[in-house]
């Protein structure tokens, strides 16, 4: 069964990866712009690594028949700086009208912090006047819920929002609910240690159902796993769930919200 | 949407996972008593409340731990931050 890994990191991946999802039926990434693990010095390291992105990348993928999209943002953990955020901002139009750019994202919250929270909003304005699909890192541990009802309060004030145009990610137990109730699309990021696993991803989906959530790895410089959505497919068929339940959250549904963006231009196996 | 597995198969599964994280989770305990010096801190406390809801009743633990371990959300927020 082919897949889609809807957010996943690839710039931090090596080529060998890249290799092994294609044999595994990886068919489409998304691949959000996020945090390096470092912080960058200037402007000119976020347009580098757009280009990256939106250059370099896609042809990657295409050498292993995978199609590669980005979303173009600034991250949570570099919005602190808002002077230097707003530079950042200024450089994302040029890159949202690249062909494989599905829209603004991963953007959100880290610490919760009045300057983020000001980042956001700048970056919010961008994409509700170039009509853009947004894509939302939610925080890690602790400051989640949190993060995550001061995103959804946010997007809620704001009336130019069309939530089936959004993904509230890396979602977990206490989180999921808010998001999918509010008509967002709700990511489950399987990511050791500090997110969900393949099992608690499968428990959720019994839980809430699975329309409107997405499965993915994040896989990025960090320990992970490149072919965790795989692994929640195994753990799905372990459990009995049919065929048609599987393709539609690991296919189906990543196929829909990136269809909600004007440059998608997917191309099925079949017609290959 | 039901699993589509009995509970006693379930438990069959997970059994063995189970008894590992938990024997695992034992020793971690016993080795931060061994260790040199005392744990005062609100972790430990953290911990002390997550092993109270397990052993309550369900459903929705693994909710109620997120939250357990969740800071507080204040809906005032935008107020306070001039919004
Ligand atoms: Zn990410």
């Amino acid at each position: 069964m082919y897949f889609f890994d809807p957010h996943i990191h690839m710039a931090a991946r090596t080529t060998d990866d890249f290799a092994t999802m294609a044999k595994m039926d990886c068919l489409v990434v998304g691949e959000p712009a996020f945090w390096m693990g470092y912080d960058r010095s200037g402007t000119n390291s976020f347009y580098d690594y757009f280009r990256q992105l939106t250059e370099w990348e896609p042809k990657r993928a295409a050498n292993h028949g995978i199609q590669h999209y980005a979303w173009m943002g600034i991250n949570a953990k570099e919005a602190e700086d808002v002077g230097f955020a707003r530079e950042v901002i200024a450089l994302l139009p040029e890159f949202l009208d690249r062909p494989n750019v599905l829209g603004i994202g991963e953007i959100g919250l880290h610490k919760c912090t009045k300057n983020e929270v000001t980042t956001l909003l700048g970056l919010i304005d961008l994409a509700m006047a170039r009509e853009e699909q947004m894509l939302f890192h939610t925080p890690h541990l602790e400051d989640k819920y949190l993060g995550t009802r001061m995103i959804l309060d946010i997007l809620r004030a704001d009336s130019r929002v069309d939530r089936s145009r959004v993904c509230i990610d890396h979602c977990e137990e206490h989180t999921i609910r808010p998001a999918l109730e509010e008509g967002y699309w709700a990511g489950i990021t399987l990511y050791p240690t500090t997110k969900a696993t393949p099992q608690r991803a499968a428990d959720m989906i019994e839980v809430y159902g699975p329309e409107r959530i997405l499965v993915n790895s994040s896989a990025d410089w960090g320990p992970s796993d490149p072919l965790a959505v795989r692994r929640f497919m195994h753990e799905m068929r372990r459990r009995r769930h049919p065929e048609s339940l599987i393709r539609r959250i690991v296919y189906d549904n990543p196929l829909e919200f990136f269809r909600g963006s004007r440059n998608f231009r997917f191309v099925p196996p079949e017609q290959d | 949407m039901p699993i589509p597995l009995a509970a006693t198969e379930v438990l069959d599964r997970e059994f063995l996972t189970v008894r590992e994280k938990l024997l695992d989770l034992a020793a971690t305990l016993d080795r931060i008593d061994r260790a040199e010096g005392v744990v005062d801190d609100d972790r430990m406390e953290k911990i002390r409340q997550s092993l109270q809801l397990l052993i309550g009743d369900g459903p929705d633990r693994a909710q109620r731990l997120q939250r357990l371990f969740s800071l507080p959300y204040n809906e005032g927020w935008q107020a306070d931050f001039g919004l």
